[in-house]
C-alpha cells in the first residue's frame, strides 16, 4: 500500500516539476510548483517524517510559493521579451541538463550509501517534533543561533537596500495632531464690510 | 558541552558578534550621525578579534568547540591553520574599514550599517574558516554571502552598484545550491557532516560528485576560473571602499576554505580533487592574466588580477597538505597585504569628488602624487611577484610546492601566467610614470595615505628582510 502511494506521490512530484519549468504562463508554473511541494510533503509522511512535511506545507506552499505568486503578479514582465533568445541557448542547455542527468544516473547506479541509508523519524523521542527540538536547541545550538544572525543580517540588508527617506512624502503626526490648539488653527478676523480679508 | 569554554574557544568570533549586536542597537538609537564612530569601533573589534586569533595562534590551541552526543567532533574547531587565517583575515578588515571613510563621506553612503554589514561578514568568514562540519561551513559562508550582496549594492542610487548587487546575488544563490546539493551527497555517501566523518569514509561514486558540487560552490565564492563571471562586473559596480574589502579579507578566507576543506574533510581523498583543483588553477591563471590585457578600467583589470592570483594559491593547494598548506598561508597573506594598499590606494583616487575609473586617469601621478606613485609601484611589483618585493617570496613558496609535488607543467602555466600578467601590471607603471598629466587630481585622505604607506613598507623592506618569520609561522599552521 504505501509502495503504491509512494509511486504515485513520487510520479506526481516529478511531473509537476517538469511542468513548472515547461508552463508557458508563469502563474501557472508557481501553481504547479505549489503541487509538487504538496506532493513532496506527501512523501516524507510516508516516511513517518510528518513534522518535516507540515513545516514544508506551511513555509514552502503558504508563505514561499505565495510570494512568488505575488511577485509574478505583481511584477509587469514581458514575458515573451524574456523567453526569446531560448533557441539560442537551447543546446547549450541541453548538453548541461544531459551532463547532470548522466552525473545523477551514475551516482544511482552506484548508490551504496553510507550509514545504511536508516532514517529514523522519532529517535528516542515520542514525536519527531519533540525530536528535532531535542537536538535543535541544545545539541545544534550554534548553528541554530548562527542561522539567526543569517536572518538579521538578511533583514538588515533589506532595509539598508529599501528604506529611504524621503522628505516630500507628507506623514501622519499624531503628537502634532493632538497637541494642536484652538489659535493655532481658527483665527477670528473683523472683516469690514466691501472689503476682503 | 561546556558552554563557557565553547564560547572561549570561539573568542574572536564571539568579539565580533557581540560587536555587531550592540552596535545595531547603537545605530538604531543614534542614527547615520554616530556612523563615524561605529566605524572606529567596528575596525577596534576587529582589531581585537585579530589579536584574541594571533595569541590563540600564539599558545598552539587547536581544539574542538560545540561538541555533543550527535557532533562528537565538535561544529567548530579552531586550528592553527584556520587561526592563522582568521587572523590575517580580521586584521585585513579592520585596515579596509579604516581607510574607508573618506571615499564613503563623497559618495554619501556614510550610513551606520556599512561598519555592521563589514562586522557580520568578518564574522562570517570566521565561521566558515572555523567550521568542523558541513552545515557550520554553509551557515558561515552565507553569513558572509549575504553581507557581500548588500554592502555590493550599498551606493543605492547607482545603477551599476545595484546592477553589482543584483548580479552576485543571482550567481552567488547559484553557487550554494551547487554546494549544498553536493554537501547532501557528500552526506549521504559518507554518512556524515564532520570533517573527521568525511574523511574517515570509504571512497565512492557518490562521494566525488558531492565533492566536485563543493569544488565549483567554494571556487565561486573564492572567484576562480571558470567560476570567476561575477568577478569584474561585481568589482566594477561595487563602490570603491567595498572593492577593496572583497579583495582582501573574504579572498584570503574563501580560499582558505578551499584549502582547509581540501586538507581536512578530503585528506584521505586527495586523489579524488588533486586533478580538478589543478586545472582550476590553470584556468584561473590564464583567463586571469589574458582577460586583463584588453581592459581599459582599473577596477576590471584588478578584478582579473584578484582572478588570476586566486589560481597561483590554488597551484599551492593541488600540491596537497605536505608540501602546499605553509605555501597558501604565505601566498596569500603577501598577496592580499600588496592587494590591500594596491586597490585602497588606486580607488580612494578621485578627480573632482569622483573617483577614477580609467587606466589613463592615472596619467602623470607621478608629478601630482610622487609618494602615492611610489608606493603603489612597489605594491604592484609586489602583487606581479618581482623581487625584491616581498610578493616574490610567495610566488616562490607557490612554485616550490609545485614542483616538489611533481606537477611542473602547472608551475610553467604559472610562469606564463606571471609574464603576461607584466603586460597589464606594467600599463598602470607606464600610466603613472611616464604620460603626461591630466588635470590634477583630489586631496588623498589621511586614513588612505596611511594603509598605503604602511602596506608599502611592510612589503618592501620589511617583509622582504623578515620573511623567515612569516614562514615559520606559517610552516607551524600547516603543522597544526
Amino acid at each position: 500500500m504505501a509502495l503504491i502511494a509512494f509511486y504515485i506521490l513520487s510520479t506526481v512530484v516529478v511531473l509537476s516539476a517538469l511542468f513548472v519549468v515547461a508552463a508557458r504562463n508563469p502563474v501557472h508554473s508557481v501553481l504547479w510548483l505549489i503541487l509538487t511541494f504538496f506532493t513532496s510533503a506527501g512523501l516524507l509522511v510516508l516516511i513517518g517524517a510528518e513534522f518535516l512535511a507540515m513545516l514544508l506545507v506551511v513555509v514552502y506552499v503558504g508563505a514561499v510559493a505565495v510570494l512568488f505568486l505575488f511577485v509574478v503578479m505583481m511584477l509587469d514582465i514581458d514575458f515573451v521579451a524574456l523567453k526569446q533568445g531560448f533557441q539560442n541557448y537551447l543546446v547549450v542547455g541541453l548538453l548541461v541538463a544531459l551532463a547532470l542527468l548522466a552525473e545523477i544516473g551514475i551516482v544511482a547506479a552506484a548508490a551504496t550509501f553510507g550509514g545504511g541509508a536508516t532514517f529514523q523519524p522519532s529517535p528516542g523521542a515520542a514525536t519527531n517534533a519533540e525530536a528535532l527540538s531535542k537536538v535543535l536547541y541544545t545539541d545544534y545550538l550554534l548553528l541554530f543561533q548562527m542561522s539567526g544572525v543569517v536572518l538579521l543580517v538578511a533583514m538588515m540588508g533589506a532595509i539598508v537596500l529599501t528604506l529611504r527617506s524621503r522628505p516630500s512624502v507628507k506623514r501622519q503626526s499624531i503628537a502634532e495632531q493632538v497637541g494642536r490648539k484652538r489659535k493655532d488653527a481658527v483665527e477670528l478676523k473683523d472683516v469690514r464690510p466691501g472689503q476682503g480679508i | 558541552m561546556n558552554f563557557l569554554a565553547d564560547i572561549t574557544t570561539a573568542l574572536p568570533e564571539t568579539i565580533l558578534l557581540v560587536f555587531g549586536l550592540v552596535g545595531l542597537l547603537l545605530g538604531a538609537i543614534g542614527g547615520d550621525r554616530i556612523s563615524g564612530l561605529l566605524r572606529v569601533l567596528a575596525a577596534a573589534a576587529l582589531a581585537a578579534a585579530a589579536v584574541t586569533a594571533f595569541v590563540q595562534f600564539g599558545r598552539g590551541e587547536s581544539v574542538p568547540a560545540f561538541a555533543s552526543a550527535v557532533a562528537p567532533d565538535g561544529l567548530y574547531k579552531a586550528t592553527l591553520f584556520t587561526l592563522f587565517a582568521k587572523g590575517v583575515t580580521y586584521v585585513l578588515a579592520a585596515f579596509a574599514l579604516f581607510m574607508s571613510g573618506g571615499a564613503l563621506k563623497s559618495s554619501q553612503m556614510e550610513r551606520y550599517e556599512y561598519p555592521l554589514l563589514i562586522t557580520f561578514g568578518s564574522f562570517g568568514a570566521g565561521m566558515m574558516l572555523s567550521a568542523n562540519d558541513l552545515m557550520t561551513l554553509y551557515v558561515g559562508i552565507e553569513t558572509l554571502s549575504l553581507s557581500s550582496y548588500v554592502l555590493a549594492a550599498f551606493r543605492r542610487d547607482s545603477l551599476k552598484s545595484a546592477e553589482a548587487g543584483l548580479k552576485y546575488f543571482v550567481l552567488g544563490a547559484l553557487a550554494s545550491g551547487l554546494l549544498l546539493y553536493g554537501s547532501a551527497l557528500v552526506y549521504g555517501f559518507s554518512g556524515g557532516t564532520s570533517y573527521a566523518a568525511i574523511a574517515a569514509a570509504p571512497s565512492s561514486v557518490g562521494l566525488v560528485f558531492g565533492l566536485v558540487f563543493l569544488i565549483c560552490g567554494l571556487s565561486f565564492k573564492a572567484s576562480a576560473a571558470p567560476f570567476h563571471i561575477w568577478t569584474p562586473d561585481v568589482y566594477e559596480g561595487a563602490p570603491a571602499p567595498v572593492v577593496a574589502f572583497f579583495s582582501t579579507a573574504p579572498k584570503i578566507a574563501a580560499v582558505g576554505v578551499l584549502a582547509h576543506v581540501m586538507f581536512n574533510a578530503f585528506g584521505t581523498h586527495t586523489a579524488s580533487w588533486k586533478m580538478i583543483i589543478a586545472i582550476i588553477s590553470a584556468l584561473s591563471m590564464l583567463v586571469g592574466a589574458f582577460g586583463a590585457l584588453m581592459q581599459n578600467s582599473i577596477k576590471r583589470i584588478l578584478a582579473y588580477s584578484s582572478i588570476s592570483n586566486v589560481g597561483f594559491a590554488l597551484i599551492a593547494i593541488a600540491s596537497g597538505v605536505e608540501k602546499g598548506a605553509a605555501a597558501v598561508l604565505v601566498y596569500m597573506t603577501l598577496y592580499v597585504i600588496a592587494t590591500l594598499g594596491m586597490f585602497g590606494g588606486v580607488l580612494a583616487l578621485r578627480r573632482a569628488g569622483k573617483p577614477i575609473d580609467q587606466v589613463s586617469d592615472l596619467n602623470g601621478l607621478v608629478k601630482s602624487k610622487p609618494g602615492m606613485a611610489l608606493g603603489l609601484l612597489i605594491l604592484i611589483f609586489s602583487v606581479a611577484g618581482i623581487p625584491p618585493a616581498a610578493g616574490f617570496w610567495g610566488k616562490l613558496q607557490v612554485f616550490t610546492a609545485g614542483i616538489e609535488d611533481g606537477m611542473l607543467w602547472l608551475v610553467l602555466v604559472g610562469a606564463l601566467a606571471s609574464v603576461v600578467s607584466l603586460g597589464y601590471y606594467l600599463r598602470l607603471v607606464w600610466a603613472m610614470f611616464v604620460k603626461p598629466a591630466k588635470e590634477p587630481l583630489d586631496k588623498t585622505d589621511i586614513s588612505v595615505a596611511a594603509t598605503v604607506a604602511i602596506t608599502t613598507i611592510l612589503v618592501f623592506p620589511v617583509l622582504t628582510i623578515t620573511i623567515q618569520i612569516l614562514l615559520d609561522a606559517a610552516a607551524r599552521a600547516a603543522g597544526g
